[in-house]
This record gives C-alpha cells, structure tokens and sequence, in this order.
C-alpha cells in the first residue's frame, strides 16, 4: 500500500537526478571564460571546472544513497528481488542515460577507485564484526575450500574452456593456454561483497555462513597469487615459463597469503597499543582504527601481499583490545561509520557494475565462451563443494548437509573483485581481454541477479519439499517447540561448540601477556573485578529488583493482563519472522513453519467452526519462545543490533531469576529443612555463578588462579546481555568481606558455598548479607526499578535472614565506575 | 581416564556403549570443565553457570534431569547416561539387536520417555492438565493471558487424550506424536 504513492515521488526523484547527470557532461565541455575578454569584474561566475572532480563524486554518492531509499519505499520489491540487482539494473539505466548523453563512457568502475577506495571498508567491516570465534573454530574447513576449492575453480575452469577453445567451438581467438588459465583464477573466486548482499536477504544457520563469508574472504590471497602469476606468464610469453617459475609460483602463495596476515597482524598490535593511550582524546579515537586500519591495506599492498587478508586479520584481531580501550561513545561512533562506509561503498560498487557495463567499446560477444564459462563455473563449483565437504565430514564434528551444499555452491557469487581484476588487464599483453570484460560482467550480472533472486525460493523449495504436508496438531507444535529447547538446552550443556584446547592455551596467553600490553589498565582491572565481584552483585541485584518489583506489583508482568487484539493476528500474508526463519534449522522440522501458516489459512477457509481452535493455533505460533537456532543473527551490513530476541532473553531470564529467588527465599525461611534447602541455597549461589559467566564479550577466561574458573565462553549472549548487564557490570561494590576481590585465592569459595552439604554452615550468614557493608544495586536495577539512586531507603527490607539488612539500603553512589563492556553483536 | 571407560554404567547396551569412543573422550573433557572446583562430580550449580541454559525456557528443567531422585551430584556416568538420549539414532539393522538387552538410550522410545520426564513432575506417569499447563507457561511469552493458556492446555490434553481421563499418558503422548521426525529432532550429531 505504501508502495503505491511512492512511485510519484520516487520518479520525480530520480528524473531530477538523470537531468542533472545528463547535464553534466555538457557541464564538462563548458569551459569558464569568465574572465576571458577584457569584461571586467564578474560578479558571479560558473566556475564548473574548479570543482568539477570532487562534484561528481559527491553527485554519486547522493544517488547511490537516493537509490536506496528508492528501493526501500516498495517493500515487495525489496522482499524478493536482492538489492544488488537492483542497484545493478539502475547502474545499467543510468549508464544508457549517460551513454545517450554524450557518447561516452566517462563513468566506469576503475580498479583503482575500487581498490583503494571502495573495497577496503567493506573489508574492514567484515573483519571488525567477525564472530571470532565462529570463524576459528571453523578455520580449517573455511582454509581448504578457500584455497583448494579457489585453485580447484581455476584450474577446471581454465582448462575446459582452453579445450573447448581446441575443439574449435569458440571460433577464432587469440588466446592460449595461459590466457584461460589468467582468466580462469580472476573468475574462479567468490566475492564478499556479493556473498554477503545475498546472504542477507536468505538466513542460514551460522556455521554455513561463516564457511561461506569466511572463504571469500580468505580466497584473495589465491586469487591474487593466481593472478600476478599467469600474468606474468603471459607477459613472458607461454613457451619461456620454467619450472623454476611454477615453484615460485607456489612459493609466493604462501609469501603473499603468510605476509599479508602478518600485516594485518602487526597492525591490529599497533592499533590496539594505541587506543590504549588515547584517553584525553577521545573524541580522535575512531580515527584511529580507520586510519590505522587503511595503512595496513596500504602497506600490504606497497608490499605486493594480500591486501584484503591484511586488513580483514587486522579488523580480526584488534576488536578485542580496541573494543576494550575506546569510550563508549567511540565505540559507538566506529561502529556506525563503519557500517556506513562498508554500506555505502558496496551500493556504489553495485551501481557502478552496471553503469560500466554500458560501454560497446569494451564489447565483444562470443556466445560459446559466455555460456560455456557459466556453465562451467557453475558445475565444477558444485563439484568442488560437493567433494571437499565429502572429505570435511570425516573429520568435522558438525556434518555438512546436503542443502548446506546446495546452499554453498549456488552462493558462490562473483563480483566486483573479478570485473576490478579483469579491467586490469593489459590489452598489450592478453590480445583477448575484451572478451574476457564482456563474458566477466555477464557471469557477474548473471551471478548477483538471477541466483541473488533465486537462491531464497530454492531454498524454500528444497525446504518445503521435505517437510510432510498434513495439518499440525497442537501437540505437535507444542511439543515440536519444547524438544528444540531441549535440543540446544543439551547441546549447550554437552558443548557442542566445545572446549577447545588451543583456545584455552589462547586466552592463557592473552590474558598473561597480550592484554596487559594492550589493554588499557582500567579496563584490565575492571575486568578482574568484575568477575569476581559480578556475581554477587547480581543476586543483590536481582535481590532488589526482585523486591522492588513485587512491591509495586509490577512483577506481575509475568502473567499480565491481557492487552487487547491479541488474537488478531493478520492472517492475510504469511509472517516475515517465518518466512525467513533459517534454512537448516527449518529443514530440521518436519512441520515447516511456512506450511503452516499456509495449513492454517485452509484450516481457516474450510472450518470456520472452531475458530476457537484457530486462535490457540495462531497464539501458539505467534508467542511461543523461539529456540536459540532460529533467533540468533550473526552478521550484517545494513543492521547494528538485534532486536527482538533480547526481549525474549529478558523475559525468560527474570523470570528464571525470579524463580531462583523464590527458592531461596524459601530455603532461607524454612532454614530447618535439609537437603532441600542445601540444594536451593547451591542454586543461588550457581546462580550468581551462571550471571557471572554470561557478561563475556571482553570478559576473557579466567586463570587457574582464581578457584573457579569460567570456561563457559558463550559469545551468543553477548548481544542479548549487553544491554542490561552492562550496567550491571558498570560498578564496583565495596564488599569488605574475606570472600571477594582479586585478593582471594579461593575466590568465591567460602565455606558457606561449599558444595558439600554442611548443614552447619547454612546456618552461618552468607557474607554479602552481613552488615556493615555498603552495597549498591547496580545500575541495571536502578534502571528498571524506577527510583533514584537517592530513594533506595523506600526498597522494604528483604529479609533473607535473621540478620537485618538496612545496609544493603543504604545507597550511594558507585565510587568507582570502570566502563562498561558492551559486546557488540560480534560473537567473541 | 582409563578409569572412565571401565566405570560402571558406562559400557550400555552391548559392545557398543551409550556413545562411541570419541565422544566419550569428548564428554569426558566437558565434564572436567564444568566441574569448577574438581571435585570429581559435578553439583546443580555448575550446570547453572553456563549462561545459555539462563535463557532457555526449560533450562531448569533439564537441570533437574539431571539430578534425578533428589541426587545433588552427578557423576559422568550419569552425565552421560542423561547425554546418551541424544545420540543420533543408528541406521543399522535393528533386527540384528539382541532383544534380551535392554533398548539403547537413544531409541525413539527412550528419547520420548526424557521428554515426558520433564513434563511430568510428580512422576505419575501422566501428564496433567496442570502439569501442561506449567510447562506452556514456561514456554509462551509474556503477552498471552492467563484464560489463553488455560484454553491452549485444554485443547493440548484434549487433543492427545484418548481415554479420556484428562490426562495424557506416556503412550498418549507417543501417539500424538507418531508422526514427528523425533530422531532428528532430538539428537545431537557430535555424540555419533
């Protein structure tokens, strides 16, 4: 509906626009004769040529940015068609336009633009927001399809087409073997711009997507040693190539790969020892990592390394530390210019694909070799995939399925890199390289388009396909639901992501030694401290939110009045949130959650009897909790946080909380009461243990030192924590007994929370309730408990003992605020 | 950790245990790691550290699990038996099975049975309406009114109830749920 008023005014829009560009070239020819012939003073003057270059380039700017409001004013569009084709097909409009104009094709995507300017943030936003952790645990499977599956491309891409060219199908080129084998490794390799615009759009469970981005990322440093190297032997001349140059070839794989990293590496160092010293100027902070991240692209570059492995290991390896050190509001600044920038860039990357196409000098058409070449790439990377994975799933723990293989070759896309790397080409030295333009602009074209449009629905498809079509019984969903929160509840607990040896012997080491070098000291201190001390402040905390709440009678959010329409679901259009549920995940159900809704809307038509039945089905659907493999969404271009699963987190966590409080309350009053009570009285204080565990993000693990020690990393909370823990974490209580601080060998292990059922000890008073301590809710529950700080004397006394607790109400200000570690939604 | 191996409860149905070799070795060291303090076993409240379970609907409830019979440590064999459930279902010949043995953890039956352990708190071998109830209350977001979920845990037992005695029992509830993929649905890969 909002579709329809839009076109008026998206049209003028863009009309304006093209009269503005078409004016430009003619703009161009106008030379100023201002001050030509004895006139005079001129008032004012046309001073075009003055500011010609950076006008142009703004101009552009504005339209790829105007475009893309354009775009988004019609949903529908939006929702099938992938943006990048359409910023591709306005590329192309626009280029006739200017073609039309003026004959010639003054705006082409210049490799040197794009090398420089448009490709390096978009790396570095990939590299900055990378899930760490996903990505090395999934290295080795990500390495071999980037490198063997990347060498594999080429060399049976090369290689057919120079058969086909032997056979005489392609006519008569001037080519030879090593011109195919060139082309060959500049087309064989996935590109992460357009990798990711598609993924967007098709939600895939998260170890796919770390293969699939984690390899076009990695794949450079082949393709660019591919590259220099068959050009260089096509410079040399087919017949004058030794061996000795083979194996250098070899040789510079690994220089160039290694050395990059090393760049990026040593430059993420540089970066992170930096930010630590930038507290007086906060506000130049996020310069800092732009520029400093930039230089290691550079220099990688100057070096002839791999320049996007240098700054993505740079965007890699410095999160942690810069993340740590910077203010929050730096923070928050690089965030959001890097998303920008990495946006902005990769929507003008894709308009300039298509206005550069609109060339006819660089045309030559050749159909055999067009198609054949899509063909092939297409073949023998479904091949590629299907074989490496065969070999992965020996040795992987979680198995590649079929559809993840589907999902994986048909999101090989090419892009921007190959037509950056094509361009390149000398014509002196590859007599065919028009040939190879053309024939790489319509596999791009064809690969972001029409497989970009179509990898959703054969997803769908496959999906669909392979669930059972029969009406979903209550039961079924209910149940359906429950054993996929046992399922993760038993794969969190059985660690399915694992425990991990050299992760372990990593953080060792990074604790030791990295942080104290590269963090900032306050951030170190604030982070030790907090550990021990978090878990405690979290039962006072929830202590006093708890208390607080259910004075005010606001706890019984837990089971709220009704707000009105709540049954009223639209069953016009099948939800969004289940249309685009994950792949694999929605593989996994039998009932697929898009049949369903389908089934309902027929349930609707043909039984109008029970609607009541109706409503319970839509209720369920639409409020029961999703299951941790559906919600979690990793990485994104065009969007900074999660949203909607933090308020599911929220609302389950109290309410455990809340139940966890109940129950030692209760073990506390009824004190009398044996076992029951030890167990309760265990599972507070594993509760504070649990809340200790979940701030992570920075929070590295602990050292053996420290009695208890957490292991339990899960960088998936952080997000949903974030934004309430961090306040928690924000401060620093003044707990003066034995039992905390970094002083205490023994940690929290006092021996009132031994594990071992000493009832005696119960009766001893656990040592954050004994007075003469001064404790300040934190500021999470200062946030949500609305009261200032100043009012703490109205929360009622809580009394879990017999001793009193005024002092845990008597309120000050935090003394001390380290800064608050708000993990991003990178997962660590 | 040789001990491990040759502790009882560990060797299962037959020459192949309740999980293979690797995956012991791979529990084993999860164990360990859970177990803060190296006592040796592991208590509730090591299982309440791992922050996921916080926001799981039924994390508590699968604690509990377990910690059957009011236990307060678990063992590895017991973790292990409780993490056998989930280990994928064989494709092998069944027919080859000893039917002396007892079923291995992992058959569909037994995976059905721990789901209906968790639902069924007072252990009468029946789910309750109220029993439904509490578990669609865990489950449901905060939105939906109290009338709703009574209503939803009413049609629930209705519709998987076949004696009619308002309550469903375990062969109810394996029933109403013939149809599901429960091999899938309720294994973990790694513990092949």
């Amino acid at each position: 509906m909002s579709g329809r008023g839009a076109p008026g005014p998206r049209c003028g829009l863009l009309l304006a626009l093209l009269l503005a560009l078409g004016a430009l070239p003619r703009a161009r020819g106008v030379e100023e004769q201002s001050g030509g012939a004895s006139q005079g003073f001129q008032v004012v003057s046309f001073k075009w040529h003055h500011v010609k270059d950076p006008y142009i380039i703004a101009l552009w700017i504005l339209v790829a940015s105007l475009a893309k409001i354009g775009f988004h004013l019609s949903h529908k569009v939006t929702s099938v068609v992938p943006e990048s084709a359409l910023l591709i097909v306005l590329g192309l409009v626009l280029g006739g336009i200017v073609w039309a104009a003026d004959h010639i094709a003054s705006f082409t995507l210049t490799p040197t633009v794009f090398f420089f300017y448009l490709l390096p943030p978009i790396v570095l936003d990939a590299g900055y927001f990378m899930p760490n952790r996903l990505f090395f645990g999934n290295l080795g499977t990500i390495l071999l399809y980037a490198v063997v599956g990347t060498v594999w491309n080429a060399a049976t891409t090369g290689l057919s087409l120079y058969g086909v060219f032997l056979s005489g199908l392609m006519g008569d080129l001037k080519v030879g073997l090593l011109d195919f084998l060139l082309f060959g490794s500049l087309i064989a390799a996935v590109d992460p711009v357009a990798v990711l615009a598609v993924f967007e759009e098709v939600h895939v469970n998260e170890v796919l997507f770390i293969i699939v981005f984690g390899e076009s990322l990695l794949n450079d440093a082949v393709t660019v040693v591919l590259y220099n190297v068959f050009e260089s032997f096509v410079t040399l001349g087919g017949d004058k190539v030794t061996g000795v140059d083979c194996v250098k070839g070899i040789v510079s794989f690994f220089v160039v790969s290694l050395g990059g990293t090393l760049v990026g590496v040593v430059f993420a160092f540089l970066l992170s020892l930096v930010t630590r010293f930038t507290k007086h100027v906060r506000i130049i902070e996020p310069g800092f990592v732009f520029v400093i991240s930039y230089l290691s692209y550079l220099t990688s570059e100057m070096l002839s390394l791999s320049a996007i492995l240098a700054i993505t290991f740079c965007g890699i390896c410095c999160q942690k530390y810069v993340k740590a050190n910077i203010s929050e509001q730096s923070a928050t600044t690089v965030r959001y210019t890097m998303k920008m920038l990495a946006s902005g860039a990769e929507t003008i990357i894709f308009m300039f694909l298509g206005i550069s196409a609109v060339n006819p000098r660089i045309w030559k058409w050749n159909t055999a070799f067009v198609l054949l070449t899509l063909v092939f790439i297409s073949v023998y990377r479904a091949i590629g995939v299907v074989l490496q994975t065969w070999v992965l799933n020996r040795y992987r723990m979680v198995q590649l399925e079929i559809i993840d293989q589907v999902v994986m070759s048909y999101g090989g896309l090419r892009g921007a890199v190959a037509f950056a790397l094509v361009v390149l080409l000398d014509e002196q030295k590859v007599k065919e390289r028009n040939l190879f333009v053309s024939t790489t602009i319509i596999v791009v074209f064809f690969t972001v388009v029409f497989q970009g449009l179509t990898i959703k629905p054969l997803v769908q498809w496959l999906k669909v396909k392979r669930s059972q079509h029969r009406e979903p019984k209550l039961n079924e969903k209910l149940h359906g639901r429950a054993f996929d929160h046992i399922l993760s509840a038993i794969e969190d607990i059985s660690g399915q992501i694992g425990h991990n040896y050299l992760r372990d012997k990593w953080s060792n080491f990074d604790r030791k030694f990295l942080s104290k070098i590269l963090m900032r000291r306050s951030a170190q201190k604030s982070r030790d401290r907090i550990l021990n001390v978090f878990h405690e402040l979290n039962l006072k905390d929830a202590i006093s939110y708890v208390a607080e709440g259910e004075r005010r009678g606001s706890l019984a959010f837990i089971r709220s009045p009704s707000t009105d329409n709540m049954v009223n679901v639209d069953f016009s259009t099948p939800r969004p949130s289940t249309v685009e549920a994950s792949v694999s995940y929605l593989l996994r159900e039998n009932v697929s959650a898009v049949c369903l809704d389908m089934q309902s809307l027929e349930q609707r038509r043909r039984s109008i009897r029970d609607t009541e039945d109706m409503a319970t089905h839509h209720t369920l659907q639409q409020y029961l909790y999703k299951p941790r493999q559906e919600y979690k969404h990793l990485y994104s271009r065009h969007e900074l946080t999660p949203n909607e699963d933090e308020k599911q987190d929220k609302e389950i966590f109290h309410r455990t909380m809340r139940k966890r409080l109940e129950s030692f309350k209760s073990a506390k009053l009824g004190i009398n009461q044996n076992k029951k009570a030890a167990k309760l009285y265990k599972r507070e204080r594993a509760q504070k243990r649990r809340n200790s565990s979940i701030p992570n993000g920075k929070l590295p693990m602990e050292s053996p030192v420290h009695n208890f020690t957490i292991k339990e990393k899960d960088p998936e909370e952080a997000p949903d924590y974030g934004a309430e823990m961090g306040g928690g974490i924000e401060f620093l209580a003044n707990v003066t007994q034995d039992t905390t601080a970094t002083d205490s060998p023994s940690g929290i292990d006092n021996p009132v929370f031994s594990p071992d059922e000493d009832l005696s000890t119960l009766s001893r008073v656990p040592p954050w309730l004994s007075p003469g301590e001064t404790v300040v809710p934190s500021q999470r529950a200062r946030v949500q408990i609305p009261c200032s700080p100043g009012n703490f004397h109205r929360l009622a006394p809580f009394r879990l003992s017999s001793k009193s607790v005024d002092s845990f109400l008597q309120a000050d200000a935090p003394e001390e605020q380290p800064r608050t570690t708000l993990p991003e939604s990178t997962h660590m | 950790m040789r001990g491990v191996r040759r502790a009882p409860g560990i060797a299962g149905a037959g020459s192949r245990g309740p999980v293979s070799q690797a995956s012991l070795l791979r529990l084993y060291h999860r164990f360990r790691a859970l177990d803060r303090n190296k006592k040796g076993y592991l208590s509730r409240m090591d299982l309440q550290q791992i922050g996921a379970l916080a926001v799981n609907p039924l994390g508590e409830r699968i604690i509990d699990s377990f910690f059957p019979d009011g236990n307060l440590r678990l063992d590895f064999p017991g973790f292990v038996r409780v993490l056998a459930h989930f280990r994928p279902i064989d494709d092998e010949d069944p027919g080859i099975r000893d039917p002396k043995e007892p079923e291995p953890l992992n058959s569909r039956m037994n995976k059905l049975r721990f789901a209906f352990q968790l639902y069924d708190l007072d252990r009468d071998g029946k789910i309750s309406r109220h029993e439904m109830l509490q578990v669609l209350r865990l489950m449901v977001g905060v939105q939906v009114t109290e009338e709703q979920l009574e209503s939803i845990a009413d049609r629930t037992v209705q519709e998987a109830d076949e004696d009619g005695d308002g309550a469903v029992s375990f062969l109810e509830f394996t029933k109403s749920l013939e149809k599901m993929d429960i091999e899938q649905k309720m294994s973990i890969r790694i513990l092949k």
